[in-house]
């Protein structure tokens, strides 16, 4: 049985602007280039043993969240104990947590952005699946490894937050 | 605008730093090119050999040549130039009539059983500037009633130009039918008999 896909190329040119979009989004500006590149490095080695060729967007998008939990989790493994007031001081420089990251740069929307980097870290990513990546409940439970009732619950939760920060 | 659903869909990184993935050749790399006689795709496979060389007018015909490489070759089908520069470079040549010959490697995989038997045939035995018809290509692959099958096959020639299907015409002498339109068989019978 096998699955006909369309040819890699096609995905990257209808999805790369979304895939950055995420990307920066999950991981803000500074990390968020190298977030997207390695999704699509990993979706290019996937893809053949892929067993549907259905929801292509929300396979991408899916890669590219792991793809920014996995740098998050990488910048949180990269610093260093915190005893030494010098070498801390150069550690936030150099390594901000990735709700600090998401803020460094040019963000169109700020106090929106400020909310959202406050949010615990599974309602930001919810939220930020649901409205920045425009993906349904079921892909975001499937990214979250939860329900989709659990999805709808982290989505709401953050939005009662964000609606009472920026009102 | 106070909704956050609406200002979340509205977020946009900085434009000026978003660039397309760089992803390294992969199972097929793929380039179109505008060339005299049309816009045409080329298309390697992982060995370097050249799987694909089709006319591709319109968008959905580009379409539907990565489609087809993506289900008999490989789906990781990106477009990679780079990778096609000696195929560009020897057909470039070969439409400017510097060249008469061909020295790529091919690969019949976009080709039926009846196409494999045919176009490696048609490549032996009707050299630069021969022509032959229908018919007697038939029977030089044994089948000779079967010029009508053969037509087929190479209207559905998958290496146009490099195996050249343009120097195939019908009994009577007239051009008949050619994936990349009439107007290219004339340009390249044209140039193979040093009208150009």
């Amino acid at each position: 049985m096998s699955v006909k896909l369309p040819a890699f190329q096609t995905l990257v040119d209808a999805h790369w602007r979304d895939v950055a979009r995420l990307a920066h989004a999950l991981a803000g500006p500074v990390d968020g280039d190298d977030v997207a590149q390695q999704a699509w490095t990993q979706a290019l080695a996937a893809y053949p043993s892929l067993r549907s060729a259905r929801n292509l967007r929300g396979w991408l998008l899916t890669i590219t969240h792991r793809c920014a939990m996995d740098a998050h989790r990488g910048r949180a493994r990269r610093a260093v104990p915190h005893d030494d007031p010098a070498s801390l001081a150069s550690v936030t420089k150099a390594a901000p947590a990735a709700d600090v990251a998401l803020l460094d740069g040019p963000m169109l929307d700020q106090p929106l952005w400020a909310s959202v980097a406050a949010l615990p870290p599974r309602q930001r990513e919810a939220v930020v699946l649901k409205y920045v990546a425009d993906l349904d409940h079921p892909t975001i439970a499937a990214a979250l490894g939860t329900s989709s009732a659990m999805s709808r619950r982290l989505v709401s939760d953050a939005l009662a937050t964000l609606r009472k920060d920026v009102s | 605008m106070t909704d956050p659903t609406a200002r979340l869909s509205a977020f946009q990184p900085d434009e000026s730093t978003l660039r397309p993935p760089v992803l390294p050749p992969s199972d097929v790399s793929y380039v179109v090119e505008d060339t005299p006689i049309g816009r045409m795709l080329l298309a390697r496979n992982d060995s370097g050999a050249l799987v694909a060389s089709g006319f591709v007018a319109t968008a959905e015909d580009e379409d539907r040549l990565l489609t087809r490489l993506s289900e008999r070759v490989s789906p990781r089908v990106l477009r990679q130039p780079g990778e096609l520069d000696e195929a560009r470079t020897q057909l470039e040549a070969f439409l400017e009539g510097r060249t008469r010959a061909f020295s790529l490697r091919t690969d019949l995989a976009l080709a039926s059983d009846f196409q494999r038997a045919v176009l490696p045939r048609l490549a032996a035995t009707v050299g630069y500037g021969d022509r032959a018809t229908y018919g007697e290509l038939a029977a030089r692959v044994d089948r000779p009633s079967a010029a009508r099958a053969v037509g087929a096959a190479l209207g559905a020639n998958p290496l146009c130009v490099v195996l050249p299907c343009h120097r195939i015409v019908a009994s009577s002498g007239a051009l008949t039918g050619y994936a990349g339109g009439l107007e290219a068989k004339r340009y390249l019978l044209d140039l193979e008999a040093g009208h150009r």
